[in-house]
């Protein structure tokens, strides 16, 4: 059975171009790149190749990209580095309800630390509203975070707008672009923020290949401590095959983002338009346009997430879902939450996000395939039984 | 794969699916908000089950416990069906995740209370119940872990919260795990927690 993999959001292949340039760094050019001698100096040379591609994807300077293990990583350096490096000025944080764990868990550190928090309500798309976020603000705000676009609902949020008020009140503005970096295009500089985080495993490139972007002459206090790495920010001896890797495919995305964003969005906007014409009681998460343009989020009423996902996942059909139960916690997904979905349907979460291959058989596949789960579920849910006898709207 | 071959048959086939319209006693646990929900009917002759059918709206693990407690239930007397516990059923399954063994209970739970309101219909009002009283035997683990995660559970004594799951944690009287503050019953051990 031909497996379709519909979870971009969880993890992308790696590019053959990609996997072929590690390779050396696995085996003949192993130095490392601290090393004044030649085995170490070629190695440098990559990292630094790696650096001025990387930045050339968001349109940053190389000595603007600071490389992390992971997109949670740059989340984690870049609120708890520069909200502890401007602690003299205030400990004041605003952040949107939507972030992912890594800023909204970081954002609660600070807190033990003396900091407060903000949490900016989204609207039903899941929007930040900038008003919102500028009504947040006190005279002790240091820092705000608000992601370009989010991985469970798919909405891509009012950065700009945003930056510029931050801009305009003299507060760091940082945003997390990990779901959206190489599927969308990005310009830090007119996004006007001061900094980004991205991962190369969200556009083809590997795991542990990511990275921050830290706007020239911002402070930041390094997480790591060590060496000279990274500037000093970021200590450790680098990960060369990923950052290799990360910069590879972030060139290939910034030639190929519009032709990949082009194709995707026509077969997005096939299941945004097929499943809730399939079935009934089916609602779309996230806006219905500004959205990434691979992403396809739903609720299903009367069933649950996670046996949809395992339904799926026996036909070959991988997606994911912000359903309570496919959480190890149990609890529903504070995104679907927070744009005013009850508990109970934010149960039947299903995402679908796709790759560049994705094909149209594929989605008419899913098209097919999905509506018979559904179904099976709802047969088996006390819940459908009890709509179908009340016939409640 | 975090389920049983066992688990993801019952999911896949479940036997028993439905609805008894003369049922002589239904019995319904668990709600939505929390994820599962469970409606189980019997039907009684001489003292046995000798029909069961269940609608479960749940994860993977709801469903296929579902389906394992309307089997071992059928055939059995009332007091051999009440004696079912969530561990029995867990093992039927061939083990559950930690953080699933919660619906195994609401399994067991939702098969009792559908006997409890056939006896209650039976007899009038009487509310005691004649066996499932469970034990609280799960591995006692030291209580340092999130049960949801794993990960470090943070706070002193009283206050007790898992930072990455958001979510407070009290040490259960039965077992002495932590389990969600929040949660009716004990995610290891399945003892019901009180408020």
């Amino acid at each position: 059975m031909k497996r379709i993999y519909l979870d971009h959001v969880a993890a992308t292949p790696l590019l053959p171009e990609v996997i072929e340039a590690m390779l050396p760094f696995f085996r003949e050019r192993f130095g490392n790149a601290q090393s004044l001698h030649a085995d170490g100096q070629v190695v440098l040379d990559a990292v630094e190749e790696a650096r001025t591609r990387t930045g050339r994807l968001i349109n940053a300077e190389p000595a603007e990209v600071i490389f992390t293990a992971s997109g949670s990583e740059a989340n984690n350096l870049a609120v708890k580095g520069l909200a502890s490096a401007r602690r003299a000025k205030g400990t004041h944080l605003v952040l949107s309800a939507v972030e992912h764990q890594s800023v909204i868990n970081s954002a609660k550190s600070l807190e033990k630390m003396g900091f407060t928090t903000t949490l900016v309500p989204v609207d039903p798309a899941g929007t930040v509203h900038p008003g919102d976020v500028e009504k947040a603000m006190t005279k002790d705000t240091v820092l705000i975070s608000v992601m370009l676009a989010n991985s469970e609902i798919g909405t891509i949020e009012p950065v700009a707008e945003i930056a510029r008020i931050a801009q305009g009140r003299n507060i760091l503005f940082h945003t997390d672009a990990v779901a959206a970096a190489g599927s969308v295009p990005i310009d830090v500089k007119a996004l006007g923020v001061d900094a980004l985080s991205l991962a190369g495993d969200q556009f083809y490139g590997p795991k542990g290949g990511a990275a921050l972007y830290l706007k020239k002459g911002t402070r930041i206090l390094p997480l790591i401590e060590g060496g000279i790495q990274e500037g000093g920010r970021r200590g450790g001896t680098e990960n060369v095959p990923a950052i290799v890797g990360l910069g590879v495919a972030a060139e290939i995305a910034r030639k190929k983002l519009d032709e990949r964003a082009a194709k995707a969005r026509v077969l997005r906007d096939e299941l945004i338009r097929g499943l809730p014409a399939k079935i009934d009681r089916v609602i779309l998460t996230g806006h219905p346009q500004n959205r990434l343009p691979h992403h396809a989020s739903f609720v299903v009423e009367f069933i649950e997430g996670e046996a949809m996902l395992l339904s799926l996942d026996m036909k070959g059909i991988a997606v994911s879902s912000g359903s309570a139960c496919t959480s190890k916690a149990l609890k529903a997904s504070h995104v679907i939450l927070a744009t005013g979905i009850d508990h109970a349907t934010a149960q039947g979460s299903v995402v679908f996000s796709l790759l560049e291959d994705t094909t149209a058989e594929d989605i008419a596949a899913v098209l097919e395939i999905f509506p018979p789960i559904v179904d099976r579920l709802r047969k088996m849910s006390p819940l459908y039984t009890q709509f179908l006898k009340e016939g409640q709207t | 794969m975090i389920y049983s071959e066992k688990v993801m048959d019952h999911f896949s086939n479940p036997r028993n699916v439905g609805v008894i319209a003369d049922a002589d006693g239904v019995g319904q646990v668990g709600n939505p908000v929390c994820g599962d929900m469970m409606t189980f009917y019997i039907k009684v002759k001489d003292d046995h089950l000798t029909d069961v059918k269940f609608q479960t709206f749940g994860c993977g693990a709801a469903i296929a416990v579902s389906s394992m407690v309307s089997e071992m239930a059928i055939g059995k007397t009332l007091a051999e069906a009440m004696a079912i516990t969530n561990d029995k059923v867990a093992e039927e399954l061939g083990g559950l995740p930690k953080n699933k063994m919660h619906c195994s209970n609401l399994g067991a739970d939702a098969l009792h209370e559908a006997i409890k309101n056939y006896q209650n219909k039976l007899m009038g009002v009487s509310k005691e119940s004649s066996a499932g009283a469970q034990a609280g035997h799960e591995e006692h683990e030291e209580g340092c872990c999130c049960p949801y995660c794993d990960g470090p559970v943070d706070g002193l004594e009283d206050v007790c919260a898992c930072r990455h799951c958001d979510i407070e944690l009290v040490e259960c009287p039965e077992c002495g795990n932590y389990t969600n503050k929040a949660d009716a019953s004990c995610v290891s051990c399945g003892a019901r927690m009180t408020k």
